[in-house]
C-alpha cells in the first residue's frame, strides 16, 4: 500500500481498520541469491538497494530479535556529513543526499530534520582545526560555517559561554545536518526492501556459516538451513562472532556505548549540539525529549548495558556545557554494542572468501551512514565492485598502510 | 562491571582509577617477522564474548601494569595479575 493523504482519508474514514502490516512475516526459502545476516538499519538498506537499485529480488534478511532490536533502535539518530579525511567525506556526504531524497524514496516519513550540528570550540587551536575541517568539507563540496562567539550567544543562548576550562569561543555549523527518527528508518527500509521481494526473516539467528569447495554455500540457522549464492554480513557490534564462523580474522572490538532521554520538555534546543571539551552531543526530539551520549565506557563488552560511572561523566560533561540540564530529570537510558575498528572508521568489502562480504567497523557513527552504507553494500554484492565513495573503506586499508584515522588516535579502538 | 578492580599491590579500588590499554594476550612479534605477524599484531583482534585478558594501568594508584581477566558478556572480573608477573608466567 502506497500511503499519501487520500490513503490516510480513506482509512480514517473506514475507522483505520484497514491498514496492512508494513512488511510480510516471511519464513525462510531454501535456497536466495544473496542472503544478508543482520535485520538493523545496514542490512535493511542493503537488501532495498539491491532489490530496487540493482535488480537482485531474491534476496532474504536474517535477525536474530526482532526487526530493529539492534543499534538501529539504540542511537542518538544524528545524520551529519562534517567529516575531515578525503576517504570519509565524500561518503558520508553522497549518505546526506541520500537521507535528504528519502522520504520521497521511501514513500515513508522518517521525519529528517535538518536544524544543523554545531561543534563547540574551546581554544584558538580547536578553532583552528574546526577551520580546518570546514575548509576540507568546502573541497567536497558541503557548506560548512563558522560561526563565533558573539553570533552564537543570539542564536544558542544557553550555554555556558564562561566556563573557567572549556569557554565556549564559537563553532563549527552544518546546516543541512541534523536528526532523523532512527525506528522509522529501520521500517522504512524493511517495508520498501519487502515491496519489492525481499524476505524479511525475524527470530532466525544464524549458528554457522557452511562451505563447500573454499565458497559459502549458506548458513545453519535457529530456523534451519538457508542456502545462498552469495553472503552479507552487516552484524554491527557482533560482526567478530559472525565472522568467526567463516575463521574470518578482523580489525574488531566490540566496545559499549551508552545514550539516554529526559523528560519531555517543551521546544528548547533548536540544534544538535556537540561540546567539543568532551565528547557530549545533545538534540531534542520531536516528543521533546533531550536525547544526549557521550564516549564509549572504554573497555570491550557484548552486554547492552554500561557503567554507572561513565553515566555520571556524561551527565557532567552535560551541565558543564548546559548548566539548566541538572533540573532535568533522565528517563531512560541504554547501550548499544558497536563494532569498534582500529582506525574509527568503516569496512565496506568483499573477504578472502569469494561470495562473502563485509559490512562491519561502524564505531558509533553508524546510523548517518545507514542510506550510503546499503547504497554501496549493494553495489559490492551485485556487481563485484567497490562503489566509487567506498573505495578507501576497504578490509586491507590496514595492510597496505592507508588508515582512515579521523580521530589520530592510532590502532586502539578505545579512542576512537 | 567491573565497577571494582582488585589490584594486587593496592587492593579493591573503583575502576575509574585504571586506564586500559587493550588485549594482553597478544605477544609482540620479532623485529625480523613478517609483515603479516605484524599486522595481526597491531590490527587484528579475537573479540571473544566471554573470557578475556587485558592490560589495565592502575594510574591513580601504584601505576603498575596489570593484567585483568575479565568477562566481556557478564563484565565480571576474574583474576588481576601484575603485569611483570604474568609475563614471567608466560615466558614473555
Amino acid at each position: 500500500m502506497r500511503y499519501s493523504a487520500f490513503s490516510i482519508v480513506k482509512n480514517a474514514l473506514s475507522g483505520n481498520l484497514k491498514w496492512k502490516p508494513q512488511w510480510r512475516q516471511a519464513e525462510p526459502k531454501p535456497h536466495y541469491d544473496v542472503v544478508i545476516v543482520g535485520g538493523g538499519g545496514h542490512g535493511l538498506a542493503t537488501a532495498y538497494y539491491l532489490a530496487k537499485e540493482f535488480g537482485v529480488k531474491n534476496v532474504a534478511v536474517l535477525e536474530k530479535g526482532y526487526l530493529g532490536s539492534g543499534n538501529v533502535g539504540r542511537n542518538t539518530t544524528i545524520v551529519r556529513s562534517n567529516y575531515m579525511l578525503p576517504g570519509n567525506e565524500p561518503f558520508y556526504e553522497f549518505s546526506m543526499k541520500l537521507w535528504e531524497g528519502l522520504e520521497r524514496d521511501l514513500n515513508y516519513n522518517v521525519m529528517l530534520s535538518q536544524r544543523g550540528v554545531i561543534m563547540l570550540y574551546h581554544s584558538d587551536v580547536q578553532r583552528d582545526a574546526y577551520i580546518r575541517r570546514g575548509n576540507a568539507m568546502w573541497m567536497e563540496g558541503v557548506a560548512a560555517e563558522l560561526i563565533e562567539r558573539d553570533q552564537l550567544k543570539k542564536m544558542i543562548p544557553f550555554l555556558n559561554y564562561d566556563h573557567a576550562r572549556y569557554p565556549i569561543l564559537g563553532g563549527l555549523l552544518q546546516r543541512r545536518a541534523g536528526t532523523a527518527r532512527h525506528d522509522a528508518v529501520a521500517w522504512g527500509y524493511a517495508r520498501g526492501a519487502d515491496r519489492h521481494g525481499v524476505d524479511i526473516i525475524e527470530h532466525c539467528e544464524v549458528t554457522a556459516i557452511r562451505r563447500e569447495n573454499g565458497v559459502v554455500s549458506g548458513v545453519e540457522t535457529t530456523k534451519g538451513f538457508i542456502g545462498c549464492g552469495k553472503l552479507a554480513l552487516a552484524a554491527a557490534g557482533n560482526t567478530s562472532r559472525v565472522g568467526e564462523m567463516a575463521d574470518l580474522k578482523l580489525p574488531i572490538e566490540s566496545h559499549v556505548l551508552q545514550a539516554f532521554v529526559t523528560e519531555g520538555l517543551k521546544p528548547c534546543i533548536d540544534h544538535v549540539i556537540v561540546y567539543g571539551g568532551g565528547h557530549f552531543y545533545i538534540s531534542q526530539s520531536d516528543k521533546g525529549g533531550l536525547v544526549f551520549g557521550a564516549e564509549i565506557d572504554g573497555y570491550t563488552s557484548y552486554a547492552q548495558r554500561g557503567n554507572l560511572a561513565t553515566a555520571e561523566h556524561v551527565m557532567e560533561e552535560g551541565v558543564t556545557m548546559i548548566p539548566g540540564l541538572s533540573r532535568v530529570r533522565v528517563l531512560r537510558s541504554w547501550a548499544g554494542v558497536m563494532d569498534m575498528s582500529m582506525d574509527g572508521s568503516p569496512i565496506i568489502d568483499r573477504t578472502p572468501i569469494d561470495n562473502l562480504y563485509l559490512n562491519c567497523g561502524w564505531c558509533y557513527g553508524g546510523f548517518k551512514a545507514t542510506p550510503a552504507s546499503g547504497y554501496c553494500f549493494a553495489h559490492l554484492i551485485a556487481k563485484n565492485d567497490t562503489h566509487p565513495v567506498a573505495r578507501a573503506l576497504r578490509l586491507d586499508r590496514f595492510a597496505r598502510g592507508y588508515a582512515i584515522d579521523e580521530a589520530g588516535a592510532g590502532p586502539q579502538p578505545n579512542l576512537h | 562491571m567491573a565497577s571494582l578492580i582488585t589490584c594486587p599491590h593496592c587492593g579493591v579500588r573503583p575502576k575509574e582509577e585504571f586506564t586500559i590499554r587493550g588485549d594482553a594476550s597478544l605477544v609482540r612479534p620479532t623485529l625480523t617477522a613478517s609483515d603479516e605477524a605484524w599486522h595481526d599484531y597491531v590490527y587484528v583482534r579475537a573479540n571473544p564474548r566471554g573470557r578475556t585478558l587485558e592490560h589495565w594501568q592502575h594510574v591513580a594508584g601504584c601505576r603498575r601494569f596489570l593484567v585483568v581477566e575479565r568477562d566481556t558478556f557478564t563484565h565480571e572480573v576474574h583474576s588481576v595479575t601484575d603485569g611483570a608477573a604474568f609475563a614471567t608466567e608466560n615466558g614473555r
